[in-house]
C-alpha cells in the first residue's frame, strides 16, 4: 500500500435503521471497537425509508460510498422494510452503471442488533473497497486532498 | 386451459353456389370439379430476382401436380413477390396458387395486385393472414393487417361472384374469377374452435382450404370427423398438407418448437431407427438413410389420408426440398396428373 | 391511462448537449401513477444527469420542479415567469405533455425524457400491460370485453389464426393469444353468433389511419360573446 493510499479516509454516507444496524453501531461504541470515524450514520425508524433519490444525492454531494444497514433477512421489524431497501440498493447499482460511477460505491449491510463486531467488520470492508476504488470523482478530491485520521 | 364449450353448429345452406369449374376456369378447378384426388405442391421464390431459380423449381413440380402454390414472404422474410414468381411458373407451364398475407398489403395494394395477377393469367388465390414480421427479417416494418384473413375471402368472393370493389363499387367489366383459397390448422389452438374457423371460412367465400402439415392423424380423422359432421366438407374442398421428414433432428424440433405442429413419437422414432447401424460420422448416408424414410412415412400418409372422409386432395410441401414431390407424388400412385380439357 | 417509461439515460445525456442550465418538469398525473415522470422520477433522473454530465466532463446544471397535469396551460402557466435563465426544458410527461409545453412555450426546446408507450392497464404493481389504441371505433361488446386491435398483434377480428398454441400468442411466449380469451368470454357471455358472424372489414378512417383527429363538443363549449 502506497502512503497516499493510508491517508485516504473515504467519507461514507451509513443510513443505518434504529432496530438493529444503528444498535449494532452503538455496541460497537461501548465495547470500544474501532472504525473509520468518517462513517457518517444517518438514522431512521426502517431502511424501508430510504429512498434511491437520498442514496443518489448523498453520491451527488461527494460521498465516495453509501451503505443502506438494517437488520438481517428475515427479521426486519416493520416486515420487509429492508427487503424494499436491497431491492432499492440494487436500482442504485444498475444507475450507477449509466451514470459513469462505480457500482461498488453503493451497498446494502444486513446486522442484528447484537452484532456489534459484525457492524465494524462489514463497514471496514466497505471502506476498504472504498480505497481501493478511490475518492469519488464528484467529489473534487484526490487521494492526496481527501485525508482524515488513520482508520 | 380450460375446454372450451362449443354449441353445436351445422353449416347454413347456402342458396348461392355456383359448382366450382364455373367459379373459376383453372386446372385446379377442373381438377376439383371431376371428383378426382387432387395433389398440389409448393414452391419457395427465391430471396433474389433470378427467376431461373423459378424456373428449374417449376420444371421439378411439372406433371407431379394439379398446381403448385407460390409463397409470399413466408415467414415474413423478403422474397421474390408470390405474383411475380407466379409469372414465370407460368411461363414454365406450371399453373401457380398464388398466395398473399394480409400482412404486407391494404385492401388497395390487394385488390389492385390482385387484378393484376389476373390480368397475367393467374387463377388461383391462397388468402393467408400471414406470419408475424417479428418472427422475420424485418421486425421493425410496419404490419398492415388492414383486413383479415376471413375478411379477404369474404372481398375476393364479392370481386368474383358480385363484381364488386371492397368498397361497394362496381368493377369494370366484372370481377376477377379466382379461385379461393384459405389455410387451416387443424391442430393450433383452441382445439374445440378449428372446426367452426373452417366453416367460417366457408362462409366467408372459400373455395377450398389446404391445411398445415399433418403427421398425427389419429387427431386429424378426430378434427375431420367434427368438420363433416358440420357439413363443412359439402361445401367447402378441403386439401390436406404432407411434407416429408429430413431427420430425426428435424422430426423433434417440429414436435417441440413449431406451434400448431402435432409429431406423434411412433414417427420420430421411426426416424431414429431409419439410421440405427450407420456411423454417426457418414453424414451422407445418414442424410440418405433419414430422407428415405421420410419420403415412405410421407408416402403412407398420403395413402391414409386418401381413405378418410371428406379430404379431396393433398398438398405436398417440400420445403427448400422441391425435388422431393415427384418420388412421393409417384410412390402414392398419384401420378400421371389427369389433363381435363377446358 | 397513458403509460410511458423513460428513454434510456445515454440517450437523455445526448439530448442535453450545448446546454448548461435546464429544467426538468415531471407531470402529476399518468406518469407519476406509472412510475416514469412523476415527482421520485424527477428527482433520479435529475440527479443521475448532474452527475453523469459531470464525470462526462460537460456538467449541466438541472432544475427539478413538477406540474399536476402538463397537457393543461393552466398548469403550466407558473412555469413561464422563470423559464429565460434556461437552454431547454426537459419534460417527463407524456408526448401530450411534451407538446403542450412546447406549444406554450415556443421558442424554448422541449426534450422528451420519456417514450409514450400505451394507454395500458396496471396488471400488478409495476406492471403495465397494452389495453387501447384508440381505433375510434369500440367492438368490446362482440368481443366479450377485449380489444382485438390493441390485444392481437394482426388486429385479427374473425377468431385466433393459425398461430395461437395454448392460449399463447406465436409473437412472444409472455403474450396471451387474445383471442383465445375472446372465445372464452364469447362463449361465457353467449356471444356465439357474434363469434360465427364474418365481422366485416374495419373502417379505420376512425383511427390514426384517417388522419388527425379532434372532437368538438359544442354543447361542451363556452359560447362566445361576440367579442373579439
Amino acid at each position: 500500500m502506497s502512503a497516499t493510499e493510508k491517508t485516504f479516509a473515504p467519507q461514507i454516507v451509513a443510513f443505518c435503521c434504529r432496530h438493529c444496524a444503528y444498535s449494532a453501531a452503538d455496541l460497537a461504541g461501548s465495547a470500544r471497537m474501532s472504525y473509520s470515524p468518517s462513517i457518517k450514520i444517518v438514522e431512521m425508524p426502517c431502511t424501508g425509508r430510504a429512498n434511491v433519490v437520498e442514496i443518489l444525492h448523498a453520491l451527488e454531494k461527494g460521498a465516495d460510498g453509501v451503505a443502506v444497514a438494517g437488520c438481517l433477512p428475515g427479521t426486519c421489524h416493520y416486515i420487509k422494510g429492508n427487503t424494499l431497501a436491497k431491492h432499492r440498493i440494487d436500482h442504485v447499482t444498475e444507475l450507477l452503471k449509466t451514470i459513469g460511477l462505480e457500482q461498488q460505491r453503493a451497498r446494502m449491510i444486513n446486522v442484528s442488533a447484537a452484532m456489534g463486531a459484525q457492524f465494524v467488520a462489514e463497514f471496514t470492508n466497505f471502506v476498504d473497497t472504498i480505497k481501493t476504488l478511490g475518492p469519488s470523482p464528484l467529489s473534487g478530491e484526490t487521494s492526496n486532498t481527501r485525508v482524515g485520521s488513520q482508520s | 386451459m380450460n375446454t372450451m364449450k362449443f354449441p353445436a353448429f351445422t353449416m347454413p345452406e347456402n342458396s348461392y353456389r355456383l359448382p366450382i369449374a364455373e367459379r373459376c376456369d383453372s386446372n385446379l378447378a377442373r381438377v376439383l370439379a371431376s371428383g378426382q384426388f387432387v395433389v398440389t405442391g409448393e414452391i419457395g421464390p427465391p430471396k433474389g430476382y433470378d427467376p431461373e431459380v423459378v424456373r428449374s423449381k417449376a420444371r421439378l413440380l411439372l406433371g407431379c401436380v394439379d398446381a403448385a402454390n407460390v409463397t409470399d414472404n413466408q415467414a415474413a422474410v423478403v422474397r421474390m413477390s408470390s405474383i411475380a414468381a407466379g409469372q414465370i411458373m407460368m411461363e414454365e407451364g406450371l399453373e401457380p396458387i398464388i398466395q398473399m398475407t394480409c400482412r404486407d398489403r391494404n385492401r388497395l395494394a390487394m385488390q389492385a395486385d390482385l387484378l393484376g395477377a389476373y390480368a397475367l393469367g393467374m387463377r388461383n388465390l391462397l388468402c393467408l393472414s400471414g406470419d408475424h414480421q417479428s418472427c422475420g427479417n424485418h421486425p421493425g416494418a410496419k404490419n398492415v393487417h388492414d383486413i383479415d384473413s376471413m375478411q379477404f375471402l369474404r372481398m375476393m368472393k364479392e370481386m368474383r361472384d358480385e363484381n364488386r370493389f371492397q368498397c361497394g363499387e362496381e368493377i369494370q367489366g366484372g370481377g376477377p374469377r379466382f379461385l379461393i383459397g384459405g389455410a387451416a390448422n387443424p391442430f393450433a389452438d383452441p382445439a374445440e374452435w378449428r372446426p367452426y374457423r373452417l366453416a367460417k371460412k366457408a362462409i366467408a367465400g372459400a373455395d377450398f382450404v389446404q391445411t398445415q402439415l399433418v403427421y398425427d392423424m389419429q387427431r386429424f380423422r378426430e378434427y375431420m370427423k367434427r368438420v363433416v359432421d358440420m357439413g363443412v366438407a359439402e361445401q367447402l374442398k378441403i386439401i390436406v398438407g404432407v411434407g416429408p421428414l429430413k431427420s430425426a433432428g428435424m422430426a423433434r424440433v417440429m414436435r417441440d418448437r413449431i406451434p400448431g405442429m402435432s409429431v406423434p413419437d411412433a414417427i420420430i422414432d421411426r426416424m431414429a431407427g431409419a439410421v440405427e447401424g450407420i456411423d454417426t460420422d457418414n453424414k451422407h448416408e445418414r442424410a440418405a438413410a433419414w430422407q428415405a424414410e421420410g419420403i415412405k412415412i410421407c408416402i403412407e400418409q398420403v395413402l391414409e389420408i386418401r381413405e378418410i372422409e371428406g379430404v379431396v386432395g393433398v398438398h405436398i410441401m417440400g420445403i427448400e426440398w422441391e425435388e422431393v414431390i415427384r418420388p412421393i407424388a409417384q410412390g402414392a400412385g398419384l401420378l400421371p396428373r389427369p389433363i381435363i380439357e377446358a | 391511462m397513458i403509460v410511458a417509461e423513460q428513454k434510456p439515460l445515454n440517450e437523455i445525456k445526448s439530448m442535453l448537449k450545448g446546454c448548461k442550465k435546464v429544467l426538468a418538469v415531471g407531470c402529476g398525473t399518468c406518469v407519476t401513477v406509472c412510475f416514469a415522470g412523476g415527482k421520485q422520477e424527477v428527482g433520479i433522473l435529475s440527479a443521475s444527469l448532474r452527475m453523469s454530465t459531470d464525470l462526462d466532463g460537460e456538467a449541466v446544471n438541472i432544475d427539478e420542479t413538477m406540474v399536476q397535469r402538463q397537457c393543461e396551460k393552466e398548469y403550466n402557466a407558473p412555469l413561464e415567469a422563470d423559464l429565460e435563465q434556461y437552454d431547454a426544458i426537459l419534460s417527463l410527461g407524456c408526448g401530450v405533455g411534451v407538446q403542450s409545453l412546447a406549444q406554450q412555450f415556443p421558442g424554448k426546446r422541449i426534450l422528451p425524457a420519456l417514450n409514450t408507450k400505451f394507454m395500458g392497464y396496471p396488471a400488478e404493481h409495476g406492471v403495465w400491460e397494452e389495453r387501447c389504441q384508440g381505433c375510434g371505433n369500440c367492438v368490446l361488446h362482440i368481443t366479450g370485453g377485449i380489444c382485438p386491435v390493441s390485444r392481437c398483434p394482426k388486429s385479427l377480428f374473425n377468431g385466433p389464426c393459425g398461430g395461437s398454441q395454448s392460449g399463447i400468442c406465436e409473437v412472444d411466449e409472455e403474450t396471451e393469444c387474445a383471442w383465445h380469451r375472446i372465445c372464452e368470454n364469447q362463449l361465457n357471455l353467449g356471444l356465439f353468433d357474434e363469434m360465427m358472424e364474418i365481422q366485416p372489414a374495419k373502417d379505420w378512417s376512425s383511427a390514426r389511419d384517417g388522419g388527425h383527429r379532434r372532437i368538438v363538443r359544442e354543447d361542451v363549449r363556452i359560447p362566445h360573446d361576440g367579442k373579439a
